[in-house]
């Protein structure tokens, strides 16, 4: 059982991650004092070891920690083996990144962008498109931002907290972080979060398959309880192959993605970690798998799906590793949090605020500005964490914000490959994918993103099907009326590598 | 590179993944006690980087050749 002094650990751990953070500033102190530039791309100085744990971070965060193995932990045709999705997502993100990040970063730094909204109304001269995308951007945080909250409250709820207070300092903790660091600290508090999580994940993925007689035993029990435990039903195949695609697809149009990626030295820092990250995936897959160890353990499905990977902790190990442990998945969650608040507080200024309402805004008026903004996007953020999803399989979350984000696919990687792509047509897609997103997930009651009157296919990639149709119907259209031209100021060869 | 081998290269996680679901919905052959459902996609992590860092080392040989010269 937990006793104040493990509880006084836990948050002494959490409070020395996130100062030791934020006190790494001052110990790097940029040259150049325009915070908001140097934040948001670290000077664009990143080399592979640090970009390799800052986006395979990314992948550490109440979504593998929580979200997953609460979906393992599910009952029926979308939970056990289904939540083996991530896998087949991990494994499909890599080969688009390598295709398209090199691409977006060389223009991008040629250019000074540091959103791809930026990119969008250079490519298409249009700030309106852009403004579009930067709000899209936004909007796919949210859901994403709301999963990290949830995340904590569930840790929280696990050592006893009430459900209330438990979302009260969730919330709390990740506000007050992003507020006090500001637009500063949270790269190298990444890297401080990253180290403590991978301590704590190998400890867990190593001792518990071992206590629990190896994964002979596991699966062999786990037959016992349900087949779903060990493969996907066929009645969901569809759900499953268009979930991970959809998902990969979605990652790096992510706008806290994309500002990570530009962070990045080189374009060939990217291709080397597009290379290398993947094999980030073979830890995710483990701990994917402890949520079917806490059925197998407990012979039943918890409760609370989501408290599985918690409860699990909590019964094998001592209390001291317990609360390490939950600091780690709380940490792990605050700074993703934190730096996707920061991603789109800066999209609204960037992209909204300088563009249409005050172009002559100083830098001081722009970080208090982002300041606000921050706290408003995390305010937004609270509503998704009330919808169904957020009580049920959180999983989801992540994958209504990916549906959101998808939409910009035609704006930002097409237009990569293309200069023929006109803003109206892609305009139009994206009013089109978007809608659809948002009537099909109203339809769920957003309970899930997965539509089960059409081999429950994954919204996000149905209504992106569509995005594309219309985009293609509009350059057909275009086309034909001898209107297809060389659009936008950037040209092709923007793209190639910066020797 | 040729590109229609970089986008094979790059491209076969995909089909694998996608439209190859109905290969690995399966729990036989375990390894270890692991269903094949999970194994397999646990190789194709392998896999994949792996794919992905052909195409990488031979871009960046190609281009080193390239300054060279």
């Amino acid at each position: 059982m937990f006793t104040d002094l493990d509880l006084a650990l836990f948050f002494a751990i959490i409070i020395i991650v996130l100062f030791a953070g934020y006190m790494a500033y001052f110990w790097r102190k940029p040259v150049d004092m325009d915070a908001k530039g140097e934040w948001s791309l670290g000077g664009r100085r990143f080399g592979t070891v640090v970009m390799w744990f800052l986006l395979g971070g990314d992948l550490y965060t109440a979504y593998t920690l929580i979200a997953v193995p609460g979906a393992a932990a599910t009952a029926g045709i979308g939970g056990g083996a289904f939540a083996m999705f991530a896998i087949a997502y991990g494994v499909m993100i890599y080969p688009i990144v390598y295709v398209t990040m090199p691409k977006l970063w060389n223009v991008s730094k040629r250019r000074g962008y540091i959103t791809a909204a930026d990119f969008v109304k250079d490519r298409f001269s249009s700030r309106f498109l852009a403004m579009l995308i930067a709000l899209t951007g936004v909007l796919a945080e949210l859901p994403y931002i709301a999963l990290q909250i949830t995340g904590i409250k569930y840790v929280l709820a696990a050592l006893a907290l009430p459900i209330t207070v438990s979302l009260i300092i969730a919330f709390l903790l990740v506000a007050g972080f992003t507020f006090v660091s500001g637009l500063r600290g949270p790269a190298l508090t990444a890297i401080i979060k990253d180290a403590i999580i991978w301590v704590a994940v190998i400890v867990i993925i190593i001792y518990i398959p071992i206590k629990l007689g190896g994964f002979g035993a596991i699966f062999g029990k786990a037959a016992t309880i349900s087949p779903h435990l060990l493969n996907i039903s066929p009645v969901i195949d569809v759900g499953y192959t268009t979930l991970a695609l959809g998902s990969a697809l979605a990652l790096f149009l992510y706008p806290h993605a994309i500002t990570g990626t530009l962070g990045a030295k080189d374009s060939k820092t990217i291709r080397r970690n597009a290379s290398l990250l993947p094999l980030y995936n073979v830890l995710l897959m483990f701990v994917a798998i402890i949520g079917i160890m806490a059925v197998v353990y407990f012979n039943a499905y918890p409760k609370v799906s989501s408290e599985a990977l918690p409860l699990l902790v909590l019964h094998i190990f001592p209390a001291s590793f317990t609360a390490f442990a939950f600091a780690a998945v709380v940490v792990g969650s605050i700074v993703p949090a934190s730096i996707m608040a920061l991603a789109s507080a800066n999209l609204l200024t960037r992209n909204v605020y300088l563009e249409y309402i005050n172009p002559n805004a100083s830098d001081r008026a722009q970080t208090n500005l982002s300041r606000v903004l921050v706290i408003v996007v995390i305010i937004g953020a609270l509503a998704f964490s009330l919808v169904p999803a957020a009580s049920g399989e959180i999983v989801y979350l992540q994958t209504i914000g990916g549906a959101f984000i998808m939409q910009t696919l035609p704006a930002v990687y097409l237009a990569l490959f293309t200069r023929k792509l006109n803003k109206y047509p892609v305009a139009a897609g994206w009013l089109v994918g978007l809608t659809t997103t948002i009537v099909m997930l109203a339809e769920l009651d957003f309970t899930s993103s997965l539509y089960k009157d059409f081999h429950f296919v994954y919204i996000g990639v149905f209504a992106l099907l569509l995005n594309l149709i219309v985009v293609g119907i509009g350059m057909a259209i275009m086309k034909g009326m001898n209107k297809m031209k060389d659009e936008g100021i950037i040209d092709n060869s923007e793209f190639e590598d910066i020797e | 590179m040729n590109p229609v081998v970089k986008f094979i290269l790059l491209a076969l996680p995909y089909f694998f993944m996608v439209a190859g679901v109905t290969i690995y919905t399966r729990v036989n052959p375990k390894l270890g006690g692991i269903p094949f459902f999970y194994w397999y996609q646990l190789v194709w992590i392998f896999i994949a980087s792996a794919l992905t860092s052909t195409v990488y080392f031979i871009e960046s040989s190609e281009k080193k050749r390239k300054v060279t010269r």
